[in-house]
């Protein structure tokens, strides 16, 4: 039966033995890595029968404090394997001189640096920030849990099942040899007829709609579920820079979704969209995807600011300086990022009143941001400035993106632009401003937020080993980019001729090393904070004599985040509380309303990336099967009407007393 | 400026809300479900600028003159323009609490639905017949795209209309029903206005260049 190729074709698409990448020994080397990893994980949690509780308290949870966990977590393993893919960069270029050839072939050297690109902004940037916008806006803003907690849940698992689809790749079959936004007509069928291109198109389409619906989720939460009180004005500016970050997802993740599927239907059904014959028009792809792509960068970079915001406020005992400036500063920031899309292909030949035209709406975006460095600015001055590590990381960053901003400024000058794009120096800029500017403020909100949500803090000496290698990590691999760059180096080479570019090459991977050294101290950091965690214990739920409402409940958080919602007064409100002697309510609790756990949401996500998987593969039995599954299991979750819950009074009695005792026997020690 | 409002000098400030009334149910619902058509919006926006870039590259192909049947359009264009008239009646009814009337008028909404993809099909068949297929050219891949995208779109409202028909014969018209209809509601008539924009921008301009 097995010897008919039609009936295994019908089977099994055009997935076969030869997928399985047997041949490459780096790859080989990575699974069993990965494959002993994952048994060994999965053996700990059947040993210590974790999964009904995994799977009852974690998978299935609709709790925004435990989905913002997970999505941190998602995020953090992610960055791993994205890291992994920049070591190996930086060492066949730095090797890769007078005749040889690196150890990395082409075909395996392109499928890294587009996982690079891909993974770092959809499944470590995009996850981290998500995450911290889950756990954190509906406290400051003194909310039980999001809009639409169940969604909240399916959110996260579609993320997951985009990594999934991306990290499958890896092993089964390949991934795109096209650079992370996959130009046509490279990817169209005609030059990428492998998976490739198609796990990167459903991993990122199934992802999406996590991300859109999460989006949409976060803003209904910030308008409608706020204490009473807070008015826009009085919100923290961490929820604003969310609001504006999630209002850029709602208006940008569809393009992205039309875009690509425009470029399946190229792919799968044989249209000419992007093709270079019969009317397609390759560029039209190129426009499409940059006007989802910009906002993106703001989507990244809002929230980080205002992390920034939060923490240069609290560490600095301080007022933040100019509140309504900064939020008239990310709203301008919010629609201008609509109208610089263009300058990310000057050289299209749009001619000189085009370009000119974008050109200067990019210059424009520095004055905003401008005006926000110096809030920060002005904040720190006369201020009590204690250097804990979310402030360390916050003047990193002021240090950092300043540089990254102006290399920006230079490249929106079209002139310049037309010598340096494509550039190293382009390599180098947006590394200075997603790490500068995003990864260093997802590292200060996970110090800042850290024992809020575990209850005691991270190991500072670890944690400055850690920042320490990273940021002068950052400065050694980055900087000698802009020189290359500016010597005409182009992007995505794999192997060079002339010898006097190595050193350059050597010291940019010596810094790729620093930053693995921070890496590291960082996972040892969380290590050493689990292993020291009565040392490291906060009881007061205030670790940092903070401002803002989060910081008024325990650490971490009832389920329930409040048992009496907050009334708001003021936009520093938990600041507010304690100068006017605030005393916590003890007794006259009621049950609170909550939303029931539900495993839809993991059903779902799994019915869709098995069907993006099916799709991928051509296993159109697979694809239609998951897609009947997908809308049977969703009109089925419609039937269900009871989907939540009260916890009895007695239960909050009993957690807030808990606290109590806990708090006062903080008092006495 | 001074952001800081202190209301309650001198007397004790009030921290918190002590007779909480529960969020009812659903309160984000319509601002949510809007947010998600306007979202959808931007798909069809996306799709419309696509046609607009890519609708007169025939590839020596057919062109909307030799493609379009205005009149069958139109009969299409009334279908479903109706079947939004019928979603309002159906809404009308639901305000009175009349469950059968409802069920009634959704049952015709879904008909002419019904009626508007099919005819949509015919036309669809009569063109890939005549070999105007998706593949033909830039111009009938994003004509295919933009009009078959809404035409998926209407075959969802359907399957949703049925089940929400279906769940309110079950457990009648409750409170999360209500809500589901009033959903349906602005998703069926947005589907409406997109269809104005392709009827006028698709259609009407076509046959006119």
């Amino acid at each position: 039966m097995f010897d008919n190729p039609e009936l295994l074709k019908l089977i099994f698409g055009r997935l076969n033995l030869e997928a399985l990448p047997i041949h490459e020994p780096i790859l080989v080397g990575t699974f069993a890595v990965v494959a002993t990893g994952g048994l060994a994980l999965f053996a700990i949690v059947t040993y210590f029968r974790l999964w009904t509780y995994l799977w009852r308290e974690w998978f299935t949870t609709v709790d925004h404090k435990r989905i913002g966990i997970m999505y941190m977590i998602l995020g953090i393993v992610m960055l791993l394997r994205g890291f992994a893919d920049a070591i190996m960069m930086r060492l066949q270029q730095a090797i890769a001189f007078g005749g040889s050839d690196g150890y990395l072939p082409a075909h395996h050297y392109d499928q890294v640096f587009t996982a690079h690109g891909v993974i770092m902004i959809f499944f470590v940037a995009m996850p981290l920030v998500t995450g911290l916008m889950n756990y954190v806006v509906p406290l400051q803003i003194g909310a039980r849990d999001v809009s639409f907690p169940f969604l909240n849940n399916f959110s996260f698992w579609m993320t997951v099942g985009g990594a999934v689809l991306v990290m499958m790749s890896l092993f089964i079959g390949e991934f795109a040899r096209t650079g992370w936004l996959a130009y046509p007509p490279l990817s169209n069928i005609a030059y990428s007829p492998d998976v490739g291109v198609d796990y990167y198109i459903w991993g990122l389409q199934v992802a999406g709609v996590g991300t859109t619906l999460s989006g949409i989720n976060l803003i209904c939460t910030i308008v409608k579920l706020r204490a009473p009180g807070m008015t826009m004005m009085k919100m923290p500016v961490f929820t604003w820079t969310s609001l504006c970050t999630n209002v850029l997802i709602v208006a940008s993740f569809p393009v992205l979704t039309a875009v690509l599927a425009l470029l399946s239907l190229d792919r799968y059904v044989g249209t000419n969209f992007f093709t270079n014959d019969l009317g397609g028009n390759p560029m039209m792809y190129v426009n499409l995807i940059w006007i989802w792509g910009h906002p993106e960068v703001y989507i990244l970079v809002l929230p980080a600011f205002g992390i920034f915001s939060e923490v240069t406020a609290t560490f600095s005992g301080k007022r933040l300086f100019g509140y309504t400036s900064m939020v008239y500063a990310t709203v301008v920031i919010t629609i201008l990022s609509y109208l610089v899309w263009l300058h990310h292909f000057f050289t299209m030949g749009s001619g000189a009143s085009v370009n000119s035209f974008f050109g200067i709406t990019t210059m424009i975006i520095s004055i905003p941001t401008g005006a926000k460095m110096f809030n920060w600015l002005f904040t720190m001055y006369r201020g009590r400035i204690r250097f804990e590590l979310p402030m360390m990381w916050t003047v990193a960053f002021m240090l950092t993106f300043v540089i990254g901003g102006m290399t920006g400024v230079l490249l929106a000058v079209p002139p310049a632009d037309f010598v340096l794009h494509n550039s190293l120096f382009l390599v180098a800029h947006f590394h200075n401003v997603i790490i500068g500017g995003v990864l260093f403020g997802l590292f200060a909100g996970i110090n800042y937020w850290f024992p809020k949500a575990f209850g005691f803090r991270l190991d500072p000496f670890w944690g400055k080993l850690s920042f320490w290698f990273w940021v002068s990590g950052f400065y050694v691999a980055f900087m000698p980019l802009y020189v290359l760059g500016l010597m005409g180096v182009t992007r995505r080479l794999r192997v060079f001729d002339d010898p006097s570019l190595q050193i350059w090459f050597v010291i940019a991977a010596f810094g790729a090393f620093l930053i693995f050294l921070g890496i590291i101290a960082m996972l040892v950091q969380f290590a050493v904070s689990i292993l020291k965690r009565e040392q490291l214990k906060d009881v007061t739920g205030d670790p940092w004599d903070a401002r803002t409402l989060e910081w008024a409940t325990s650490s971490p958080p009832p389920d329930y985040n409040f048992a009496f919602t907050p009334v708001v007064y003021d936009n520093d409100a938990w600041w507010d509380m304690k100068r006017r002697g605030y005393r916590r309510p003890l007794t006259g609790f009621r049950p609170i309303h909550m939303p029931s756990n539900t495993g839809t949401g993991v059903i779902l996500a799994g019915l869709a990336t098995a069907m993006g998987f099916g799709l991928i593969w051509y296993i159109w039995w697979l694809a239609a099967v998951c897609f009947v599954g997908l809308l049977a299991v969703a009109i089925g979750h419609t039937f269900n009407y009871h989907r939540d819950f009260h916890i009895p009074s007695d239960e909050v009695v009993r957690v807030e007393e808990a606290r109590t005792r806990a708090l006062a026997a903080g008092a006495q020690s | 400026m001074s952001i800081a409002t202190v209301p309650t000098q001198g007397a004790d400030p009030v921290f918190h809300v002590i007779d909480e009334h529960a969020h009812p149910e659903g309160a984000s619902t319509m601002l949510g479900f809007w947010i998600y058509l306007m979202s959808d919006c931007l798909i069809f926006a996306m799709l419309f600028a696509t046609y607009g870039v890519l609708g007169g590259n025939y590839a020596a192909g057919p062109a909307p003159k030799d493609l379009f049947d205005l009149k069958l359009v139109a009969l299409n264009t009334t279908m479903l323009l109706l079947s939004s008239i019928t979603y309002g009646f159906a809404m009308l009814t639901m305000e009175k609490s009349k469950l059968g009337q409802t069920q009634f008028w959704l049952a015709i909404t879904g008909l002419f639905g019904l009626a508007f993809l099919s005819i949509e099909l015919t036309e669809f068949h009569h063109m890939i017949h005549e070999g105007a297929t998706p593949q033909r050219s830039a111009f009938l891949s994003s004509f295919f795209t933009l009009v078959g995208t809404h035409g998926l779109h209407v075959t969802f409202g359907l399957v949703w209309l049925v089940t929400l028909m279906v769940q309110s014969a079950r457990y009648g018209l409750t409170e999360a029903n209500r809500r589901r209809l009033m959903c349906l509601s602005m998703f069926w008539h947005f589907l409406d206005v997109v269809w104005i924009g392709v009827f006028t921008f698709v259609y009407l301009l076509g046959v006119l260049r």
